[in-house]
Formats: C-alpha cells, sequence, structure tokens
C-alpha cells in the first residue's frame, strides 16, 4: 500500500514527453515572438515619420510624397470606402446564400455548394484583379458612363467577391447552431417556411452574422493587389456618393506601389510604415469588435 | 368507435427507411385528454409531429395511411399548411421562447395571421398568459425577455404562446418534463379548463401523469399500438399483458 502510494506521488520522468511538450511550447511562443517582432519593426521605421511631418501635413488632404505632401487622409478614405462599399454589396450576398444554403437547397445541393464556396475562397487575389480589370472594369465604363473603368465601384465588387466565402461560410455556422427547436417553434405558429428564417432564424443567428461581416471587412480592408489593379489608384479624397464611379487610392496600395521606389530611412520611407501602423490598428480595432461579438455570444452561453 | 376529431386512419412513418411507426390506427375524441403513452423511441413525438404537418422538412421520410382533422385529410395537396398548424397548436418537450419580449412571444401568431388591432392583440395577451396560469406572474413585465423567465415559466410561456392562436387541437409533449411539481399541477390543472374547449393530444412524462390527466390513453410500444381504451380503465385493467408490465413499472 504504501510503495504503491509513493510511486503515484512521483510520476516517473518520461523523455519523450518531455521532448515533444517542450517543441510544442517553443513553436507557440515563437508565434508570438513573430508577431511582436513584426509590430515592433513597424512600430521602429513607421513612428519617426510622426515627428518627421507636421500632423496638420500628416493628416492633409494630398498625397505628393515626391512634394513632400504626406496627407495620407485620401488613403484613409479610399480605403474605407471601397471596402464599406464591398460589404454592402456582400453583406447581403452573403447572408442570403448562407441562407439558402442552410435553410433551402436540399442536402444533395447542400453537398454540392459548401465546397464551391470553399474553392473560391482558394482564388489568387491577383486572378481575380486581373478578371476585375479585364471583365469588370470595362463593363463598369460602359454601364455607367464614366471616363474609366477602374473606380471605386469596380475595386468594391472585386472585393465583396473576396470577401464572401468568409462571410457564407461564417454566416452559415451562425445559421447552423440556431437550435431546430427555434424553427419548429415558429413553423407550430403558422409560420410559412420564409417568415421562420427571417423571424426567428436569422435574429438568433445575428451575432454570429455580425461576426461574419466583421471577419470579411478585416479581409477586404487589409487586400492589396486585387485592389491595386481595379481601383485606379488616384490618391483623391472621395468625399460625395459621385466618387463612386472615380479612381481612389487605398493604404494597401499605396505601401505595394511605392515601397519599392523609396530610398531606405527616408521621410517617404517611414511615412510607409506610418500607413502600416494605421492600418494595422483599424485592421485590429474591427478584429477587436469581431472578437467582442463572438465573446458576448458565449457568455450567453447555449440559449438559456 | 368513438367519433374523432382527429382520425389517425393505418399510418405507417420512416426515418430513411427504418419503420418507426407501423399500421396506427386511432380515433381521438373531441373535448377530452387523449394521452400517448409508452417507453422511449416508442414514435409518440414523431406521430404528435405528423400531425400538425411538422416533420414536412424533414428529409428522407416515407409515410403511409392518412390523418382526418374533422373528416378532411391534412395531408392533401389542397391543404394550406400554416392555416393547419394554427388550428393544431403544439407545445414541445424543450422549452424554447423565440428570440424577444414575453410580449412578443405570445403574439407571434397572432400577428402573422394578420391581427393588428391592439386592443383585440392585449386581450388575447391576457386570456393567454391566464390559460397557461402564467399571467400573475409575469402581468408586471411583459416587456422584458422572454429567456429571463425561469425554465417552468418558460414552458407555459410557450402554451400560452400555443393558445394565442386558440387552435382547435393542442399537441403538448411532456410539457411538464422539466417542471416542478407545483408548476406541474398548475398546467395539469389548466388542461382541465382547457378540455372544455379544446381537443387535447399530451405525451406525459411519466405513466402517473399519464393516469391522472388521462380521459383515454393509448399505449404505445416501438411504433406499434398496443391498447388504446378510456384512460381509468387502461391504468386499472390493462388488456395486454405488455401495457400491463409497463403501467406497473415492471417494464424491463
Ligand atoms: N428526425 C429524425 N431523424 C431520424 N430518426 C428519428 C428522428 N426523430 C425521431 N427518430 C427516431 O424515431 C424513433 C421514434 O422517435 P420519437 O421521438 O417519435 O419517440 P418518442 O416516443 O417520442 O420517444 P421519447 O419518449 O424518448 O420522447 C426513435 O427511434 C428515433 O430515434
Ligand atoms: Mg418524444
Amino acid at each position: 500500500m504504501m510503495s504503491q502510494a509513493e510511486t503515484s506521488e512521483k510520476p516517473q520522468f518520461i523523455w519523450t514527453e518531455f521532448v515533444i511538450e517542450a517543441s510544442i511550447r517553443v513553436l507557440g511562443f515563437s508565434t508570438i515572438g513573430f508577431v511582436l517582432l513584426i509590430f515592433l519593426f513597424l512600430l521602429l521605421e513607421g513612428v519617426p515619420v510622426f515627428w518627421e511631418v507636421p500632423l496638420k501635413n500628416l493628416f492633409g488632404t494630398r498625397w505628393y510624397p515626391n512634394f513632400g505632401y504626406f496627407g495620407t487622409l485620401p488613403l484613409i478614405f479610399g480605403s474605407a470606402f471601397v471596402t464599406l462599399t464591398a460589404i454592402i454589396i456582400a453583406l447581403p450576398l452573403g447572408v442570403l446564400t448562407a441562407v439558402f444554403i442552410r435553410e433551402v437547397a436540399p442536402e444533395w445541393l447542400r453537398e454540392i455548394l459548401k465546397p464551391m464556396v470553399e474553392v473560391l475562397a482558394g482564388i489568387p487575389s491577383v486572378v481575380l484583379g486581373f478578371f476585375g480589370m479585364i471583365v469588370i472594369a470595362p463593363l463598369v465604363r460602359v454601364i455607367f458612363n464614366a471616363p474609366t473603368g477602374l473606380t471605386v465601384f469596380s475595386g468594391a465588387l472585386v472585393l465583396a467577391y473576396m470577401s464572401l466565402p468568409t462571410i457564407i461560410s461564417v454566416a452559415e455556422d451562425a445559421l447552423d447552431a440556431v437550435p431546430k427547436s427555434y424553427r419548429d417553434a415558429a413553423l407550430a405558429m403558422g409560420a410559412t417556411q420564409w417568415q421562420t428564417i427571417w423571424h426567428v432564424v436569422v435574429p438568433a443567428a445575428r451575432s454570429g452574422i455580425a461576426m461574419a461581416v466583421m471577419l470579411g471587412m478585416g479581409r477586404a480592408i487589409g487586400e492589396t493587389m486585387a485592389v491595386m489593379m481595379v481601383t485606379g489608384n488616384a490618391a483623391r479624397m472621395p468625399l460625395d456618393l459621385g466618387s463612386l464611379f472615380m479612381p481612389a487610392r487605398t493604404m494597401t496600395a499605396t505601401i505595394a506601389a511605392e515601397m519599392g521606389e523609396v530610398a531606405r530611412g527616408g521621410i517617404h520611407y517611414h511615412a510607409l510604415f506610418g500607413i502600416g501602423i494605421i492600418l494595422f490598428l483599424l485592421t485590429f480595432i474591427i478584429n477587436l469588435a469581431a472578437a467582442l461579438a463572438i465573446f458576448r455570444k458565449q457568455r450567453r452561453g447555449g440559449l438559456r | 368507435m368513438v367519433d374523432g376529431k382527429i382520425v389517425i386512419d393505418d399510418v405507417s412513418y420512416a426515418y430513411g427507411g427504418d419503420w418507426i411507426l407501423r399500421n396506427v390506427t386511432l380515433h381521438v375524441p373531441p373535448n377530452a385528454v387523449t394521452v400517448f403513452f409508452g417507453p422511449a423511441g416508442g414514435g409518440k413525438t414523431t406521430l404528435l409531429r405528423l400531425i400538425n404537418r411538422l416533420n414536412d422538412l424533414v428529409e428522407d421520410t416515407e409515410m403511409s395511411g392518412r390523418i382526418l382533422l374533422d373528416g378532411k385529410d391534412i395531408y392533401d395537396r389542397r391543404v394550406n399548411v400554416p392555416n393547419l398548424r394554427r388550428r393544431v397548436g403544439m407545445v414541445f418537450a424543450l422549452p424554447l421562447p423565440i428570440p424577444g419580449t414575453i410580449r412578443e412571444n405570445v403574439l407571434y401568431g397572432p400577428k402573422l395571421a394578420g391581427m393588428n388591432n391592439p386592443d383585440q392583440l392585449g386581450d388575447i395577451l391576457e386570456r393567454s398568459l391566464m390559460q397557461a396560469a402564467l399571467w400573475d406572474e409575469v402581468k408586471d413585465r411583459l416587456d422584458s425577455p422572454a429567456t429571463a423567465l425561469s425554465g417552468g415559466q418558460q414552458q407555459r410561456l410557450c402554451i400560452a404562446r400555443s393558445l394565442s392562436l386558440e387552435p382547435e387541437v393542442l399537441l403538448l409533449d411532456e410539457p411538464t418534463s422539466g417542471l416542478d411539481p407545483i408548476s406541474t399541477r398548475k398546467v395539469e390543472e389548466s388542461l382541465y379548463e382547457l378540455k372544455q374547449n379544446y381537443t387535447i393530444i399530451l405525451v406525459p412524462h411519466s405513466v402517473q401523469q399519464a393516469a391522472r390527466v388521462a380521459d383515454y390513453a393509448a399505449f404505445f410500444l416501438m411504433g406499434e399500438l398496443v391498447e388504446y381504451r378510456p384512460g381509468v380503465d387502461i391504468f386499472v385493467a390493462p388488456r395486454d399483458k405488455r401495457t400491463e408490465d409497463y403501467v406497473t413499472g415492471r417494464f424491463g
């Protein structure tokens, strides 16, 4: 009895366990370490711009780095405008598609549609950008009689398309998590299938759907290649609705386009990293909002 | 046999090829409580769901036989299914308020049916909650979320929700399974009131409850209707050996 108690108190030291555990820990921490390093790098290279360029200039409306104008507002507005337009397009499309796949489509069709949505997510953005340039831009130019097809609207269409898979699959999971008995309850009250979906299922899944939109938005605002190819890249302030059919320039496209040509350590170089910091903060806020939505949903626990 | 408000005529039903109801024939009399009881998996819930066509959306099922309401086949192609479900209300084993307030829950059905006179809706709200023995407990917080109610209150809220449509038939699937004895008694007592105006089918959560409330009782075993007789008789002097084993608690 005594010896048994003793052995159970002192677990045997197992080498393999130790090695596996240690390496998992090292890998885990190194991921966090890399993120911190990248952030540190971003700060080191970007922060100087905040004293090299007066704030008035930095948050001005003109971005002509070669002439000493580093106004980031057109870029921030450009990104926001393109992203919001994309979400306005993608939200109804994505949610309706999710509703169709989850609530309406018969089993066999669902089995086909779900993998197709996943394939959508795998299309490289440069391919979509190319498609946007060759197909969407000319269409936009002709239909809206714009001087050029490379506009905010074209960019938003491409971005909407890119964020759709995220929105669809997250929204679909949210719908799936709504207990079947909710549907039964509404149907038993004489609701039609559509009334059941709109009055009960979608509202019950709303925090998940909000999360889907936020994740889609996070994807859209950080997207570079496709946007650079189709939005026209003119750094002008999009101040009215007419700007929808004018070119704009986003933060990501600016960094990508200009980084190759700047002198390392110069003001322009620092300014591009400064934009990176702003972008990072924006995405961080959006992701935080999404995380809060998830958190709130979990805290409400079950459905009681 | 009694003339049925509901006639279940040789009904068989299968999920994915498994026949879980076999040749069930049964007349449900009006203005009485008919109890479907028996061990788990006997097909009681499924039969209730067939009576208001809630299983229509379940895929990969098969059905044969007919179910008549007032002599009319409810599976006829011309039947308006939402209307049928308004005439045949159902309360589920798990109380699940729909998202929203107490008031919204009770008035959901009437509003869907196109009713929007505030006075009328107010009357319906009060009457339904009274009939479900919930009015006194919630009358001061009709606009608070339904999920803030206790489990027992939520169950009575679901009963009130079904009553708001004044259905002709009320299907109750283990309506007291999550309730404490006091709430259970309240619900059972309200059944005496309700059966004056409604035809009630109830799946009880115990044989004792079946014996307490049944005017007629049907014993289901593995998808088969074993015995169907007036309530007292089936519990006092069951005819079938299997019914006897079950009601006396000798069932495996
Ligand atoms: N949606 C479904 N899909 C497949 N099989 C099902 C489904 N619903 C019920 N069944 C099966 O049908 C049989 C009867 O189930 P049902 O819920 O009708 O029984 P019950 O008598 O209500 O049981 P309980 O007393 O446990 O509520 C069970 O074997 C069950 O597994
Ligand atoms: Mg059941």
